[in-house]
């Protein structure tokens, strides 16, 4: 539309119009260029500098499950489960409680608290995430160690997600830390989403008798459901790649265990903790590999992620808000 | 049918309860960071903190003035960067985006925004800090800007969308070339939103600590030129966190208070530039 209207404008009869609009299209073309440019350039410097281990270790890498830089021995795969279970346990918290506050603040909430309660849940992902570790360093993993984690030993401790002595910093402070910041991202794209769903269904729910929660559930959340799997995933990637808050309360040892109490360890933050003290040529491509296969993952999941939210009608902002 | 219709609105009233609840349990965290940051924070908070330099370790006292000027100083040359290119690359998007370069472009951008940051902070570690044999303010600006990008560019698109055509029609009629009725009437109409989305990115490239981490690394002193090692706010408060001294907690606690301050000061005066985008 916009583009049409811009070719459609008359010439000058002084000319030289067209040399500036030329230019002007140009110019600015050329900075749109450049988000390909990086993007591309990324992808490629990233394979090329764990080009050494890629070709050291081949598929190993992913499975092993040693990591002992000192003797050459690179085993990513306790930092692949810290990063896939800490992620999950997010979403288990977070999705929930992001899809209530979506449907609370776009389809029952009155205009009033829409607009402060909305704000209030944008203001989360405002805070960074180095002040969400060190709140959940300093104040969430007391209480885990102290209140919560002794509670759910006690009472569900015959599960083995819940054994295993209280020591605040591990797998359950870091999905917990996680789940509050994925928590606007997932809030935030449902509620575009749900503002994409046609007011005429929901019109004609209310108008059949249903009630508000019931036009929710009847009209609204079928229209939206691959829109809300997209958001969904969108969490899931910024979980994914989350460093520093997790960095700060998950323990950071390199074990696989089947209980949330556990100390685990993620890929970004094993590339936080040991990237710049890494001095070996070896050591540094296995950290830049475990970089590119996030980076893979992260992008994969956010081209999916993008198109089930385009197929309910309207383009999602670009931010991570 | 009645007692039917007594069971609906009891579901109904559960399920606003509990959505209602929901809301309120996700500000729950914000409430606790907020009051944390700020209890804590005001007790290490004092002029030696805000204007000194930090003290050799293990000696008590000192300030992090270094690394409130080193993030200023970073996120600024990242402003230098990412927002005439986010900005032009938005109008691009805006005016001429209806071709095939414009899908691919707004496709790279959404995936530049999905890009963990710390795989920036490692790409421009290759690229820059590698290549340079040294840390530095520019790299650091540099992966903050790669981290605004994709953010600046697609608000500015969508709000410049959002301008009437009429406007830019009527500024056509009288014979104003094409690329100046974008600039002066289009690009000027939006321009609060625009605002409010560069700013919204800026806060943001201001709390990040990852993509620093490999790139302007740290400095426990003042950095004489932005091609050295510079400090900066969030990956000091990293560092002090996470070591042994109750007195670096402290002011780790005093520096995310400041931080906190800088970042919520810029979201909340962004979002009154247009108390409600137009939609």
């Amino acid at each position: 539309m916009t583009a049409s209207a811009a070719s459609r404008a008359p010439r000058s009869l002084f000319g030289g119009k067209r040399t500036g609009d030329f230019v002007f299209s140009r110019l600015t073309g050329g900075f749109a260029l450049v988000v390909i440019v990086t993007i591309s350039v990324m992808a490629l410097e990233m394979a090329r500098s764990s080009a050494p281990t890629l070709s050291a270790f081949g598929a190993s890498f992913a499975v092993g499950t040693v990591w002992d830089p000192l003797h050459h021995v690179f085993g990513a795969l306790p930092f692949v489960w810290g990063t896939v279970v800490s992620s999950l346990l997010a979403l288990v918290i977070a999705v929930p409680v992001s899809l209530g506050v979506a449907v609370y603040l776009s389809e029952l909430a009155t205009a009033w608290q829409r607009d402060v309660l909305g704000f209030l849940v944008e203001m989360l992902a405002a805070v960074p995430s180095v002040v969400y570790g060190l709140w959940g360093a300093f104040a969430l993993s007391p209480w885990l160690r102290t209140t919560l984690e002794p509670w759910l030993a006690k009472y569900l401790g015959f599960l083995p997600l819940f054994r295993g002595p209280s020591q605040g910093f591990g797998m359950l402070a870091g999905g917990i830390v996680l789940s509050i910041m994925i928590l606007p991202t997932i809030s935030s794209v449902s509620r575009e989403v749900l503002r994409a769903v046609p007011s005429s269904l929901r019109e004609g729910a209310l108008a059949l008798g249903a009630t508000r929660s019931e036009m929710v559930s009847i009209a609204v959340l079928p229209y939206a459901r691959s829109g809300l799997i997209g958001a969904v995933l969108l969490g899931l990637g910024r979980a994914l790649g989350e460093t520093m808050a997790i960095t700060m309360v998950i323990g950071n040892r390199a074990e696989i265990s089947s209980s949330l109490f556990a100390p685990s360890y993620t890929m970004a933050s094993v590339i936080a903790n040991e990237f710049t003290e890494a001095t070996d040529r070896l050591h540094l491509a296995a950290l830049a590999e475990m970089g590119l296969l996030l980076f893979l993952v992260t992008v994969c999941l956010n081209i999916v992620a993008r198109l089930l939210v385009a197929r309910v009608g309207r383009p999602v902002e670009g931010g991570r808000l | 049918m009645s007692g039917r219709f007594a069971l609906r609105r009891f579901v109904d009233r559960a399920v606003r309860g509990a959505c209602l609840l929901a809301t309120v349990l996700a500000l729950l965290p914000l409430v606790s960071v907020l009051a944390f940051v700020v209890v804590r924070g005001a007790g290490g908070l004092s002029l030696t903190f805000l204007t000194g330099l930090p003290k050799p370790v293990g000696e008590p006292g000192g300030g992090m003035a270094h690394a409130i000027v080193g993030s200023l100083q970073i996120v600024g040359l990242a402003c230098l960067i990412g927002i005439p290119a986010g900005v032009l690359a938005g109008i691009h998007l805006a005016e001429y985006g209806a071709t095939r370069f414009g899908r691919f472009v707004r496709f790279s951008a959404d995936v530049l925004s999905g890009v963990p940051s710390i795989a920036v902070g490692l790409f421009v570690y290759a690229l820059v800090v590698a290549r340079a044999q040294r840390f530095s303010a520019y790299a650091g600006a540099l992966a903050l800007a790669i981290l605004m990008l994709p953010t600046i560019t697609r608000s500015t698109e969508e709000l410049l969308r959002l301008v009437p055509e009429s406007l830019r029609e009527a500024a056509l009629g009288l014979g104003v070339p094409a690329w100046r009725a974008t600039l002066r009437v289009m690009l000027r109409t939006a321009l609060p939103g625009v605002a409010t989305g560069v700013m919204l990115a800026v806060a943001r490239a201001m709390g990040e600590s990852a993509p620093l981490l490999f790139t302007s690394f740290n400095n426990r002193a003042w950095a004489e030129s932005p091609n050295e090692p510079t400090a900066s706010l969030p990956v000091n408060i990293y560092t002090y966190a996470t070591s042994p001294y109750a007195d670096w907690h402290q002011q780790a606690w005093a520096a995310a208070l400041v931080l906190v301050g800088l970042v919520l000061c810029l979201s909340v005066a962004a979002r009154l530039l247009v108390r409600r985008r137009p939609e």
